[in-house]
């Protein structure tokens, strides 16, 4: 893979009102009709894409993610709401009207064309002259590693090229954002880690703004400098890789966005902050809390597989100084990095302990054996606030 | 080493399924040999047969017993001896010619939009296609005629291509239909995302994608027309075509011009159809 020094591709100059952001939606909400029945598939939903970030759509399958790239991208047209790019309303505006560009899932090259000709279509559409096509599409074939395939048509690629001419022929007509649906969907796992970190290095180099769907949470994750969870047409949390990882704001986000557990409690009492979950007289959970919670209201609690500690004997509480709870082991899993251990809870749920495999030592506890599991307050994280 | 000891344990199997499936093998592939010639053979030896009788020394224009090996039917007085027979196969040259090119032009259309897009009264419109495919000719030249006649048009060259151009349309439309229906919608999207407009992304994206749907299209529409003999029959008024003309010679006998015009229009087609495989070939290999 070559790496050029220079950017070679730049965002076209500014003409907006500064600040606005590259994609908002305003209330955008879409019908689908199918058979005589109206099937909500995006609802009413506002969001703004900032210029230059990675923008992921994050949701299990069905929830909405496609219909609302290809709104962006002018193949479907809202119910109700209004879609602007860079501040202008492109509500109604036509699919080839729309200064972005999309790269599908199936990739969609054209297969009568080769590499080259695929590349330039975009181009040509403009009446970009000759030269500067040529200029350009050897350009783009090099930050995509194409160079020398020009001749070649899409079956005659592997999956990962033909990825790339799909990707090659979005970016370089420079479009405002470049709109990704699973592009990375039909590749193998090598390949994909390979890709995510080729995209990633693309995107800097360009500058683009990137809206990108993936079902992968993991990937969502690594590429993102913002995820937006969706979950039946609705988003249910925006934010940072860090943000939704660490503070999901519905059980729903927690339990799609890596591992959780999750455990629900009456407040016993509140002090400095904290609230105090407790089971039986050694069981306990600890969670920060705002002001507004009150003695007797019921919480529900996520804590990372990740962040808690698995002990053999009870700590004495000064170590711990947050929750506890004692359980009994019901499996042990080996990963390789790390063991998994999941732990039938006082507290009624069942939990997931990831722990490091730092050294050699054998597995902290068999299955049956009586254990504690312990974790740092702010390690507990109060969901849907 | 560790090479060896891999390579080795297949051998011994090898030898088992050499000593057992040979013969086996063999006899089905003979039996698959045999029919393929047979199936060669039944669908060649009629065309061979009209070719070979192209060459045939015959006195008169009784060309049915082999009496000789001759080429001189092949030269240009020979051939167009008869007048009206050149007029005959002119005449349905032409109508092939436009017949084909018009069903291919509407039938692409109909085809595409059938294909793409749902809308009210496609599922009547497929059934109507059907039915013109189905309908027996003869029901459908009497009927031609007796519209040309209530309609007081008359009939001739004009009413004949119309009359191919209806029974064709259908053809081309099924075949462009069934090449749209399997084309990837996002690839027209595409085109569109890349700022084509919609006539753009036709020219340039959809129809050379389904072009040789359009050809197969083109090149059934021809060949239905330029032996079509029942329904031209009802709406040629006076006028001969080839398969009319050579109807009615079958009482005087039918001369050995028919023979070579038939393998020239064969070999036509013959040549097209190669230049057609030939270019789709070494499109798959250098692009
Ligand atoms: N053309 C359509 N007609 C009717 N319903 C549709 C249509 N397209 C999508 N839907 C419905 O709208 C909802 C959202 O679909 P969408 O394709 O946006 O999901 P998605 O999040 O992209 O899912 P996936 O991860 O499986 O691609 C689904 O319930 C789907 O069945
Ligand atoms: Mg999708």
């Amino acid at each position: 893979m070559t790496t050029p020094q220079h950017s070679v591709v730049q965002a076209r100059p500014a003409t907006h009102a500064a600040g606005a952001p590259a994609i908002e939606f305003v209330g955008v909400h879409k019908n689908y009709l199918s058979h005589g029945e109206t099937v909500p598939a995006v609802k009413r939903t506002d969001l703004a894409i900032v210029q230059g970030e990675f923008f992921s759509l994050l949701g299990p399958s069905g929830c909405g993610k496609t219909t609302t790239m290809r709104m962006i991208a002018g193949f479907e047209e809202p119910t109700a709401g209004q879609i602007f790019l860079d501040g202008k309303d492109v509500t109604g505006v036509a699919a080839n009207k729309r200064d972005v560009n999309m790269v599908f899932q199936s990739y969609a090259l054209f297969p009568h064309l080769n590499t080259y000709q695929n590349v330039a279509f975009g181009l040509e559409r403009r009446k970009v002259a000759k030269s500067e096509i040529e200029r350009r599409v050897g350009e783009i074939l090099e930050i995509v590693s194409l160079t020398g395939m020009e001749k070649r048509s899409p079956r005659e690629m592997s999956g990962g090229q033909q990825q790339r001419v799909a990707l090659a022929r979005a970016l370089v007509n420079r479009p405002r954002a470049l709109l990704l649906d699973e592009p990375l969907g039909a590749l193998d796992l090598k390949l994909r880690q390979q890709m995510q970190i080729e995209l990633k290095r693309i995107q800097r180099e360009v500058g683009i703004t990137f809206v990108y769907v993936t079902h992968d949470q993991g990937e969502a994750l690594t590429m993102s400098d913002r995820i937006a969870v969706m979950c039946a047409g609705v988003i249910e949390q925006l934010g940072s890789p860090r943000e939704i990882y660490e503070r999901p704001a519905s059980r729903f986000v927690a339990g799609f966005i890596g591992t959780s557990n999750i455990v629900d409690g009456h407040v016993e009492r509140t002090e400095g902050g904290l609230a105090l979950l407790s089971y039986t007289t050694q069981d306990r959970v600890v969670v920060p809390v705002p002001q507004s919670v009150r003695t007797g209201d019921k919480l529900e609690v996520s804590i990372r597989p990740e962040k808690v500690d698995l002990h053999r004997t009870l700590p004495p509480v000064q170590a711990t100084g947050g929750s506890v709870l004692s359980g009994t082991v019901t499996e042990v899993v080996y990963h390789g990095t790390s063991t998994n251990y999941t732990v039938a809870t006082a507290a009624g749920a069942d939990f997931t302990v990831f722990d490091q495999n730092a050294s050699n030592a054998d597995d902290l506890a068999g299955r049956g054996d009586r254990v504690y599991l312990t974790w740092a307050p702010q390690h507990s994280y109060l969901i849907g606030v | 080493m560790t090479a060896q000891t891999l390579q080795r344990p297949p051998a011994p199997d090898a030898d088992a399924a050499a000593r057992i499936r040979p013969r086996r093998r063999f006899t089905g592939r003979g039996l698959l040999h045999a029919y393929t010639w047979l199936i060669i053979a039944w669908l060649a030896l009629p065309i061979l047969v009209m070719i070979a009788f192209g060459f045939n020394d015959t006195p008169g224009r009784y060309n049915t017993s082999w009496v000789g090996f001759t080429f001189k039917w092949y030269a240009p007085d020979q051939l167009f001896l008869y007048p009206d027979l050149t007029d005959a196969l002119i005449l349905s040259l032409v109508i092939a010619i436009v017949a084909s090119l018009v069903s291919g032009a509407l039938g692409t259309g109909i085809g595409y939009a059938l294909g793409r897009y749902r809308f009210r009264g496609a599922g009547s419109f497929n059934l109507l296609m059907f039915a013109a495919i189905s309908s027996p000719e003869l029901i459908m030249g009497a009927s031609l005629l007796s519209l040309f006649v209530s309609l007081g048009t008359g009939v001739g060259p004009v009413t004949i291509a119309i009359a191919h151009i209806m029974f064709s349309i259908s053809f081309v439309a099924v075949v462009v239909r069934s090449r749209v229906m399997v084309l990837d919608r996002s690839i027209e999207e595409a085109a569109a995302d890349l700022g084509a407009s919609p006539w753009t992304t036709f020219w340039k994206v959809t129809f050379p994608i389904i072009l040789p749907a359009v050809m197969s299209g083109v090149l059934l529409a021809f060949a239905l027309s330029i032996d079509d003999f029942i329904v031209t029959f009802f709406t040629a008024g006076t006028y001969e075509t080839f398969p009319i003309w050579i109807w009615g010679a079958t009482r005087v006998g039918i001369p050995p011009q028919v023979n070579v015009m038939g393998t020239l229009i064969f070999a036509v087609g013959v040549l097209g159809a190669i230049i057609a495989n030939v270019r789709s070939r070494s499109g798959q290999r250098t692009r």
